[in-house]
């Protein structure tokens, strides 16, 4: 499907400092290019240089700190699927136009196809697989299966993502486009959810099964 | 994406002093608009300053009654401000019409105002683009410009200043704060801070390499009814095709911005006086010169039936 942009790049020439394959395969991101590569293009043993720029960062994941060394250019999205395996977070878009990436980075919604991993250094961060497991499921969780929120699940982990920050950001007063007064608490209404969620597309169009997840949830906690 | 080398800067000296020494240096603020073109490789720094986490991050009275916020502050932040909200509704609306709730988390004050256009010829890099590559042509003049500008634009380049918080700052009488490397401070309009296209549509703004916007500063608050008013294709999370921001007063006098119209929000002080006598005249004066192309200059009569709206939204 969408092809990793590490092993797109690994194919560009520069002139800046290069490294040969051999040299490169030390960390882990430049171990999964090279193999990617050789797969990809069916190269053999031929000498392929590969400018490759890494830095460190360190941030915990549902609860588990990790200390990375990556590609500068790879993003929180990929380092969380290609890297830490946690690929409940989907790749819709690659740019901040769908929400299927959706994660909480502490307590906040984000993309996470438009953060560099790198930009995250001492953060929390949590995935779908940190909101719950299958035998002890987040309320929004349990409410996406019971109204249906959804058709070919791709979108849902973002949905469910971005559905629990909208009930703690409404919780929290913090206006939206459609609420009527800006000074006022915003109210837990249909219309402020749809806006709310307007960054979560959903190709199956599961649209008011999701709303009638969130209300669900966002009653109970009222 | 090309390969970046990269930094993250503790303190705004650091940051300022890194874009001075390294060639092809960018900062990276929220890192929503910069990585997106990093990603389609329209912009391909050398080197990333991660200004993340320099501080900036405060919203502040001003000894005048006025407002200062911190160029990291995020969308989110400003927007849910209690002063904002109280005070300058029409920055918290404009900003609340913007992207989406996880992008308004992430964005931050002054990368939202320096976020690059979205003329579609600009993001295909297949296409003729002056600002992109400058000498080269520009598609957009004979092609799809529905989207694009009417006013301000030149024969090199059509595109508009895409956002929608700028067109509040712009009403508002905001200034920007800067620094350079050298220490030097200025302080900046934001006719000031951005360039009309000219010949040169790939200088955007006045601001030098290695310059940091620091703050955003409001004076005191304008009384009046504060309206900020979206059209766009879809009701939320879209681009303005025009949005109109607006104070006005319950006797009409008052100020108006306007947005996707022109490479930078649209406002003309000199029209102002004007606007108790209504929308037609008002937008005649504010349109003055402009020169739409065939697909936008329905543009024209938006403009002016988007601030009808807005004046009678504020009588009542
Ligand atoms: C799908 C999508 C929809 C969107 N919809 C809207 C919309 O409807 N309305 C709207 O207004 N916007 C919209 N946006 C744009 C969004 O608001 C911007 O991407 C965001 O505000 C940029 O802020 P940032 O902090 O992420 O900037 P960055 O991407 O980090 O930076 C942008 C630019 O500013 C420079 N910069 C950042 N901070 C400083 C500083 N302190 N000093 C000097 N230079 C600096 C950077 O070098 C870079 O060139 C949308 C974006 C996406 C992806
Ligand atoms: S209008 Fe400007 S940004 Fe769009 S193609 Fe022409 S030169 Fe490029
Ligand atoms: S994959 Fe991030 S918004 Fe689509
Ligand atoms: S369930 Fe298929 S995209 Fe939403």
């Amino acid at each position: 499907m969408l092809i990793n942009p590490i092993n797109r790049n690994t194919m560009e020439e520069s002139n800046e400092s290069t490294i040969s394959r051999r040299e490169m395969i030390v960390g882990t991101t430049a171990a999964i290019a090279a193999i990617t590569l050789a797969n990809v293009t069916g190269t053999q043993a031929a000498p392929h240089t590969v400018p490759l720029s890494l830095a460190k960062v360190s941030f915990t994941v549902n609860g588990q700190s990790h200390d990375l060394e990556m590609d500068t250019r790879t993003t929180l999205l990929d380092t969380l699927r290609e890297h830490l395996h946690f690929t409940g977070t989907k790749k819709g878009c690659d740019h901040g136009q769908c929400g299927a990436c959706t994660v909480l980075v502490n307590n906040q919604r984000i993309n996470s196809c438009l953060s560099l991993a790198l930009q995250h250094q001492g953060d929390t961060v949590t995935t779908i697989e940190g909101l719950g497991t299958p035998d002890k499921l987040h309320p929004m969780q349990a409410a996406f299966i019971k109204h249906d929120g959804y058709q070919c699940g791709y979108c849902t982990p973002g949905q469910i993502c971005s559905a629990v920050a909208v009930l703690n950001e409404i919780k929290a007063g913090i206006p939206s486009h459609v609420s009527a007064s800006l000074v006022e608490k915003p109210q837990l209404t249909n219309l402020e959810m749809r806006e709310r969620m307007s960054g979560n597309i959903c190709r199956c169009g599961a649209y008011s099964n999701i709303a009638e997840a969130i209300n669900e949830v966002a009653q109970k906690q009222a | 994406m090309k390969t970046f080398t990269y930094e993250r800067a503790s303190i705004p000296a650091e940051a300022t002093a890194a874009a001075a020494r390294t060639p092809g240096a960018k900062f990276l603020a929220g890192g929503t608009n910069l990585l997106d073109l990093m990603k389609l490789e329209i912009e391909a720094p050398q080197h990333i300053i991660d200004i993340g986490k320099i501080g900036l991050n405060k919203i502040e009275s001003t000894p005048a009654g006025g407002l200062h916020i911190g160029a990291l502050v995020t969308n989110t932040d400003l927007a849910a401000h209690p002063i904002v909200r109280r005070d300058y509704g029409l920055l918290a609306r404009a900003l609340l019409a913007g992207a989406s709730g996880q992008l308004r988390n992430k964005a931050t004050t002054a990368g939202n105002l320096l976020q690059r256009t979205r003329c579609p010829y600009f993001y295909d890099t297949n296409q003729l683009c002056n600002k992109r590559v400058p000498g080269s042509g520009c598609a957009a003049i004979a092609g799809f410009s529905r989207q694009l500008g009417i006013i301000g634009t030149s024969t090199s380049c059509i595109a508009t200043y895409p956002g929608d918080m700028a067109v509040a700052m712009r009403a508002l009488d905001a200034t920007v704060e800067t620094v350079k490397a050298n220490g030097a401070k200025r302080t900046l309009s934001l006719d000031q801070l951005y360039r009309l296209p000219g010949q040169t549509p790939h200088l955007e703004t006045t601001l030098e390499k290695n310059e940091l916007i620091t703050s955003i500063v409001l004076p005191p608050p304008v009384g009046g009814v504060h309206i900020y008013h979206k059209v766009r294709d879809r009701s939320s999370y879209a681009f303005a095709l025009v949005s109109v921001g607006a104070i006005l007063k319950k006797d009409g006098t008052g100020r108006v911005a306007v947005g996707g119209i022109a490479p930078r929000p649209w406002r003309i002080e000199s029209a102002e006086p004007l606007l108790p006598s209504g929308a037609k005249a008002f937008t005649a004066q504010l349109l003055k010169g402009a020169r739409p192309t065939k697909e936008n200059e329905f543009k024209l009569a938006l403009v002016e039936r988007t601030l009808t709206a807005v004046l009678n939204e504020a009588k009542h």
